[in-house]
């Protein structure tokens, strides 16, 4: 079979199920979707159907973004759009079932919106939600809505059309196709992918490798993770496409362990391009050739640092090493390597797919296309998002996110992981591109964005990425090994309140020498979270140091915990509920807290009656209370006429 | 190497092209701190010290990393250079023990020398808390990590430097230390404890448990093995208390084994060393003046016809000793019944060698081995026998070389080898006619080498006509397709250098094995050449020098026959008294059976342990007891020497000058470090004396430098060799002339006998093989950690840790159908005797063999051995022998 003939009959399979008189229920089976319940609705779905003996057609799909909405389930039935419900349970199911498939209720008070052309009254249009709106989907074209299992369904979809571009162009071309989309490496540096390919392509030498980093590791982000398990052929066809241009022949995806999912998919991906000739030895019966290996990750982070990854790769302990020479010049085994990260390479079969121009439509001035974001954190709707680069921050997290929950003040937002920064509210209107996140002290990065509410200490935030850093550190140079170290412990005696003036300064030298010391990108971002945090918030380290006061009440060894005499109706259920046993007070009695005993671990006021609001959380400061219990009345003066 | 020119601070700079921005500095005399780098280490770049600034380049390149390139500007002492590199060493000292006063690397710490250089004066960050406990258990040297920088040098050491890999780093971020595998004690590791990574801990992570430091230093040559390491003795108030190896020559660039770092030193000061020399009165020893034991010796030697006489020189001794017991032998006591342990080991190499090229040595040198593309190690246990050329060997792999090893056992070097062909001991020649065969076959051979060098190839053409694969496989045991696979392999690479040792020598047909690897490089060009050759590795130190200097029954110095009557007359006119017929003198294999049989009376033995050493050794046993007179003359009360009527207590290497030449023809000076222990004498004195006392004028030296003129005068492939000379360092014979450089790679031209001869051979099995009642095949070989007969090496405390007792191993299939499990004290039985030692059940030996070492004479194991000969040659079958194996307690 030629490609024509594989794409004419995949577009048949895809039309005839469009078409298909039995209706099509989709369920949302990513991690995400897996952890949020999608197993045990699924076979909600199945018993169901069984149960009035309903035919439909079940496929698992990847996640469309909406973590906050999982499990996910869209219903198609013949002629109608697809319609998205969200929040689905099993227990839910048989009702919904019942109601849309016998009864022809849609139940739009369970919709989340509809897909396709068509309306369904009392439904939005799924991808006119505040949430979806802003979003331009490229990278994550096909996520959730095709079947990730089925390669036909990613060629009906103009899946390997790329490929089969790329093919009748040169490869020379095909590098300078990639380098007019301005396509920048989506791993976080941002460095221009054609250029990159350019380099490797020059390079002298027969034997040539790419190689797809999937080793995601930022905390918090999981961007590769979901395009992996929802989309890998678009990741494996840029990855051809790449091949094609650089004249490699071997190739590996670096992907993570704790990636069980996505290996699976990946796996099966790889089976089915080697049943379609579009794996091994003349592609397509062209002159390219690619023999593509899956390289399970232990779990450090630093394997994501090129150098590292390809060290990892050939068996050895993954630690980077300095450049040059470059994976360009000499990578794995010596060989001329390129990497680039799943983003890219699934925004490569794009670009090739619907061309350059088209691409570059998208983004700023410098940063074209867009970027997925795993949006995280003290947020209304997280999820996994696909912007056009250039966007602001404030348009992510309120229109997008939706906002920070609980009425609470925004505070921060992390973009980049643990090698970004903390931006703040003044940052809010900040482009998202490569320039300006870096011009504000932070970086792009992969693509996690955390946001943070007023509750969050900035200090112990530092404190946290740089715990992980530190921990993640492979040891090699010394900055990195240590400096992060003795920034650690210095802020981790800030968050006790053991800080001393001097180490703000002391601080900001270290992180300097770090960056500039450190022998990779590892070691010379790690400082950023602090460097940002003190850029932007110092007065919060200085409340730490100076006052011994932690502004967000986050810090516990800096807050205290207090039941106002005058509140406290001595109900006892403080007493009853604290794990310490640090409430003394009985039946009417006003009960006290002894702040040598307390944990600090607020169940106290998590289990105050509400109408009594007797138990407040304090930092920097000392409320006078009784020092042992007193009748309740006796420490209520003039309450009562 | 063409040179490029950069500008360091303004200085303009010439360097290699290649050169790091460090080595371009360093070799400017421009001063860069660092504390990972190391010449014989690949770029690393984890210390971070010796960040620069290059104009044009982002950030702070490390000169170690970064090449040098034409115009570069690199500034070495900017502020933002000088900030990196104080905060690393903050860091570093934040992070370290400060107790550099009672610490062991006060004063030769790297790190106090660079924080030094950076002005650090006081501790910047507070200190970070770690606590290790300090391992132990290596016997020589400890491993304290709450020293370490983990600057990886060790690591790094370990696995491009030694090849051995027995250290990682572990664990990450703060937590990352050095660790071996599954983080157990270094004793419970892979280590080889060879001590290069000690060498270079640049603070006192790895120390070595001596740490004194000498006073004076003594360069000298290592007495174990043929590889001739150059090496420091440091001195102490009379005792040496050190050694480090020398970094500035060609065969060791430093480098060292266990045995020679650790194990040189003690046995000098051994208490069991001889001091007094010993005459046997009624049955016991008595101490003795050196006038009354030497006039005793020359009276009594006096007694006996030149065909009743036989001397064993030694291997272990020097040249100019050598070169006067043979003189004293021919000259004094007239007879050329004189011989050493080379006929145990390589006699077969100069029999093959000289047949088909002329001359049996070594035709390249250990600098060679980075050269050749495919390594062909066949019948060498490289990595236990010559360490420091088992570290080269793998060094190569490491950078690309191919290696095919040939053997039985799953040696060390099998691990790296691209091909291991598993032959049956004793097979050797079929598998390198069986790859001969292929390469005709295939037309892999290099014509036109074959038509201008060699001769005879016709024949050899058709004697391979019964190597055809079929029966090579039945016979070898290895796989058609292996055979194959290595002969393209070794065909097709080149230069490729074959290197052998004992595994093809140690036969009854060792010749034919050695004369079968010549036809192979013949075949494939691979002589006269970089990087190829024929590669006998010689066991001892001076082995090559023993049978250099004549210490052989068919030869005089320089290998000038016997048997010729011109040489004859030569020697005559050179010492100035006539000599005896122009006929060989009796081979030490037959000296034994001479003396069992009364015909040899008398002998003296010098340095040697035959008790151990020969094959059937009880019979060797015997042999000596029926003498009527013995001298023996050694630095211990060997099992030999007890024997003797008359002990001469000589000096080790440490207390002599004098010349080792090692297994790449290579002479190098031996120099006195302390003066002879007790009432010791150096072995070059006592024979002057014992030659002066029989009458002779020719043994009148002031010393080694004087017999060694002599020497050249005498011997031409020697001709231009002076101690003056050797001060340089060393030379490789032939050197004719006092102008020539000394020869690395033999028969570059032609061959020494003109042209190379093809020999036709065929395959002849071992004289004896297993059979029903004695089912199992023995071989031998040798441990790491001893040394031959362990005279040396098993006085070594150190040593004996590692191995202190004999291990038969013996594949776990054959040590179950025995019922034996690892650790059962075993008998091992062969038609000879028998020997009890302790079973050590592993795959590497294959089903059908077991493995015992001859180091320990506890486990005398050359008492199972067979003495049937080489009929070239007249070395023994050590390799191969028939035994049977019984727990001990069961009956057989």
């Amino acid at each position: 079979m030629n490609f024509t003939q594989i794409k004419n009959r995949a577009i048949a399979e895809w039309e005839a199920q469009r078409k298909s008189d039995k209706p099509h229920i989709l369920v949302g089976s990513a991690t995400c979707g897996r952890a949020a319940g999608a197993g045990p609705v699924l076979e909600a779905i199945k018993a169901t159907l069984a149960q009035h003996n309903l035919e439909a057609t079940i496929t698992q799909v990847g996640c469309i973004g909406l973590c906050y909405a999982e499990p996910l389930v869209d219903i198609v039935k013949p002629g109608r759009p697809r319609i998205s419900y969200g929040n689905v349970t099993p227990e839910i199911i048989p009702q919904l079932i019942e109601d849309y498939l016998i009864h022809d209720n849609p139940r739009a008070d369970l919709a989340l919106g509809t897909l396709g052309e068509g309306d369904i009254e009392g439904i939005p249009k799924l991808f006119e939600l505040p949430m979806l709106k802003p979003q331009v989907r490229i990278a994550l074209r096909n996520c959730g809505i095709i079947d990730p299992e089925n390669i036909n369904q990613y060629i009906a979809n103009g899946g390997y059309s790329g490929l089969e571009r790329a093919l009748s162009l040169s490869p020379e071309a095909v590098i300078e196709e990639i380098k007019k989309s301005g396509l920048r490496g989506r791993g976080g540096a941002g460095f221009p992918t054609g250029l990159k390919w350019e380099f490797c392509r020059k390079s002298p030498g027969t034997i040539k490798y790419i190689i797809c980093n999937a080793d995601e590791g930022d905390p918090g982000a999981f961007m590769d993770r979901s395009l992996l398990e929802g989309d890998p052929h678009a990741v494996l066809e840029g990855m051809l496409i790449g091949a094609y241009a650089i004249g490699a022949t071997e190739g590996y995806i670096y992907v993570r362990a704790e990636y069980p999912l996505a290996i699976q998919r990946l796996k099966l991906a790889l089976q089915q391009m080697a049943e379609y000739g579009l794996l091994g030895d003349n592609i397509l019966g062209s002159n390219l050739s690619l023999h593509l290996k899956i390289k399970e990750g232990a779990g450090a982070f630093v394997c994501g640092e090129e150098t590292a990854m390809m060290a990892s790769i050939e068996g050895k302990r993954g630690m980077p090493r300095s450049r040059p020479p470059f994976p360009a010049q000499s990578g794995l085994w010596g060989k001329p390597t390129n990497i680039n990260n799943v983003e890219t390479w699934a925004n490569v079969s794009a670009i090739m797919q619907r061309g350059a121009d088209w691409y570059s439509s998208y983004g700023s001035e410098k940063s074209k296309g867009t970027k997925t974001f795993a949006l995280a954190g003290k947020i209304n709707r997280t999820g996994l998002i696909e912007v056009p680069m250039g966007i602001s921050l404030e348009k992510i997290v309120y229109d997008i996110g939706g906002g920070i929950p609980g009425g609470k003040r925004f505070k921060a937002v992390q973009t980049g992981g643990p090698s970004g920064g903390c931006l703040p509210a003044s940052q809010l209107n900040l482009p998202v591109d490569y320039e300006s996140l870096t011009a504000a002290g932070s970086i792009m990065g992969s693509g996690g964005m955390v946001v943070m509410d007023e509750d969050t200490c900035i200090v112990d935030v530092a404190r946290y990425f740089l715990s992980f850093t530190q921990a993640e550190s492979c040891g090699k140079c010394v900055p990195c090994r240590l400096g992060t170290k003795q920034m650690l412990d210095m802020l981790e005696n800030i968050c006790r309140g053991q800080g001393k003036p001097e180490d703000i300064d002391l601080l900001l030298e270290l992180s300097q020498r770090v960056k500039a010391g450190s022998l990779c990108a590892l070691g010379g971002t790690a400082p950023n979270p602090v460097l940002t945090t003190i850029r932007y918030f110092r007065e919060e380290y200085e409340a730490h140091i100076k006052e011994k006061r932690c502004p967000a009440l986050a810090c516990t060894e800096l807050i205290s915990y207090y039941i106002l005499p005058d509140k406290c109706q001595g109900c006892g259920i403080c007493l009853r509920d604290c794990p310490a046993e640090a409430i003394a007070g009985g039946k009417r009695m006003v009960h006290v807290i002894d702040q040598d005993k307390c944990i600090k671990c607020g169940t106290c006021l998590d289990v105050c009656p509400e109408r009594f609001g007797a138990v407040v959380k304090v930092s920097g400061e000392e409320i006078e209370v009784p020092k042992e219990p007193v009748p309740v009345a006796a420490a209520k003066p003039n309450t009562q006429a | 190497m063409s040179e490029i020119r950069l500008i360091i601070n303004g200085i303009k700079v010439k360097a290699n092209r290649g050169a790091t921005v460090l080595e371009a500095a360093q070799a400017a005399g421009i001063y860069i701190p660092t504390l990972c780098a190391d010449p014989d280490l690949e770029p690393y770049g984890s210390c971070r010290l010796c960040v620069v600034e290059i104009e044009g380049m982002r950030g702070l390149p490390t000169a170690c990393t970064t090449p040098a390139t034409d115009n570069m500007v690199v500034h070495t002492e900017t502020p933002a250079v000088n900030e990196v590199r104080r905060t690393v060493i903050d860091l570093l000292i934040a992070d370290h023990p400060m107790d550099c006063l009672t610490c062991r690397k006060n004063q030769q710490c790297e790190l106090q020398k660079v924080a030094a250089y950076l002005g650090i004066t006081e501790r910047r960050f507070p200190r970070t808390n770690r606590s290790f406990p300090v391992d132990t258990t290596n016997p020589f040297f400890d491993l304290d990590r709450n020293y370490c920088i983990l600057c990886a040098k060790c690591v790094r050491t370990c696995h491009e430097v030694t090849g051995v890999g027995a250290i990682d780093l572990a664990y990450r971020g703060y937590t990352a230390k050095v660790a071996t595998f599954g983080d157990k004690p270094f004793m419970e590791s892979i280590c080889k404890s060879c001590g290069e990574c000690v060498v270079r801990c640049p603070v006192a992570a790895l120390v070595p448990k001596e740490t004194r430091q000498p006073t004076r230093e003594v360069l000298t040559t290592c007495p174990y093995c043929g590889v001739g390491c150059q090496m420091y003795l440091g001195i102490r108030d009379g005792e040496i208390i050190s050694v480090r190896g020398d970094r500035d020559n060609q065969v060791n660039m430093g480098r060292l084994c266990v045995k020679g770092r650790f194990g040189a030193t003690e046995f000098i000061h051994h208490p069991e060393r001889l001091s007094s020399p010993l005459v046997r009165r009624n049955g016991e020893f008595a101490e003795v003046s050196w006038e009354e034991a030497l006039d005793e010796v020359a009276a009594r030697l006096r007694r006996y016809q030149p065909e009743e006489i036989a001397i064993l020189s030694s291997a272990k001794c020097t040249n100019e000793e050598n070169y006067l017991l043979q003189k004293l032998g021919r000259a004094v006591l007239g007879t050329h019944n004189i011989d050493h342990c080379a006929r145990l080991c390589h006699s077969p190499s100069v029999a093959g060698l000289a047949t088909t090229f002329g001359s049996g040595a070594m035709t390249n040198s250990i600098g060679d081995i980075k050269d050749a593309a495919c390594i062909f190690a066949i019948g060498t246990n490289t990595t236990e026998a010559h360490p420091v050329i088992g570290f080269e060997m793998k060094k190569a792999v490491r950078r690309g070389t191919k290696l095919i090893v040939a053997n039985p056992r799953e040696i060390e070097l099998v691990r790296h080898a691209d091909i291991w062909l598993r032959q049956r001991p004793g097979s050797d020649v079929a598998l390198l006619m069986g790859m001969c065969r292929v390469i005709v076959d295939e037309g892999l051979f290099d014509a036109a080498f074959i038509a201008e060098r060699c001769e005879n190839f016709d024949a050899l053409k058709s004697s391979l006509q019964a190597f055809d694969l079929d029966f090579v496989s039945r016979i070898t045991g290895v796989p058609q397709e292996q055979i194959v696979a290595a002969a393209r392999l070794y065909a097709t690479s080149r230069p490729a250098a074959i290197f052998y040792a004992m595994g093809i020598t140690q036969h009854s047909h060792g010749t034919d094995n050695v004369i079968a690897t010549a036809n192979l490089a013949m075949l494939t060009g691979n002589v006269g050449k970089p990087g190829s050759g024929i590669n006998p590795l010689r066991g001892q130190n001076n082995v090559q020098g023993a049978c250099d200097m004549g210490a052989l029954p068919n030869v005089y110095p320089g290998y000038q026959a016997v048997t010729s009557e011109a040489v004859k007359e030569k020697f005559e006119a050179g010492w100035g008294c006539s000599l005896p017929p122009t006929k060989p003198g009796l081979a030490v294999t037959d000296v034994f059976e001479a003396a069992y049989n009364g015909q040899i009376k008398a002998m003296y033995i010098m340095g040697e342990n035959p008790i151990l050493s020969e094959p059937q050794a009880k019979h060797a046993e015997e042999a000596l007891r029926r003498l009527e007179f013995l001298v023996v003359q050694d630095i211990f009360l060997s099992e030999t020497a007890r024997l003797a009527h008359i002990v001469l207590p000589g000096v080790t290497f440490a207390e002599k000058d004098g010349t080792f030449t090692n297994t790449e023809r290579r002479v190098q000076r031996v120099r006195r470090a302390i003066a002879p222990i007790g009432n010791a004498k150096p072995d070059w004195w006592i024979i002057c004396q014992i030659g002066k006392k029989m009458g002779s004028q020719g043994f009148n030296f002031a010393g080694p430098s004087q017999i060694m003129d002599e020497i050249a005068r005498l011997t031409p492939s020697y001709g231009g060799i002076s101690y003056r000379r050797l001060e340089k360092g060393g030379l490789q014979w032939p050197c004719p002339t006092k102008e020539h450089p000394g020869t690395p790679i033999l028969h570059t031209q032609a061959f020494t006998r003109g042209k190379g001869q093809f020999m036709p051979l065929e395959f002849k099995p071992s004289m004896e093989l297993p059979d029903d009642e004695y089912p199992l095949l023995l071989t031998t070989g040798r441990s790491l950690f001893h040394f031959h007969t362990g005279t040396m090496s098993r006085k070594v405390k150190g040593l004996n840790v590692f191995r202190g007792e004999e291990l038969v191993e013996i594949n776990p299939q054959d040590a179950e159908a025995l019922g034996i499990a690892d650790g059962d004290t075993v008998k091992v039985v062969s038609r000879r005797g028998e020997v009890t030692a302790k079973a050590r059940l592993t795959q590497a030996s294959p089903v059908g063999v077991v493995f015992m070492t001859f180091h320990f004479a506890e486990s005398p194991t050359n008492q199972l051995t067979n003495p049937a000969l080489d009929p070239v040659a007249r070395i023994p079958e050590l390799k191969v022998c028939a035994v049977r194996v019984e727990k001990n307690g069961s009956s057989g």
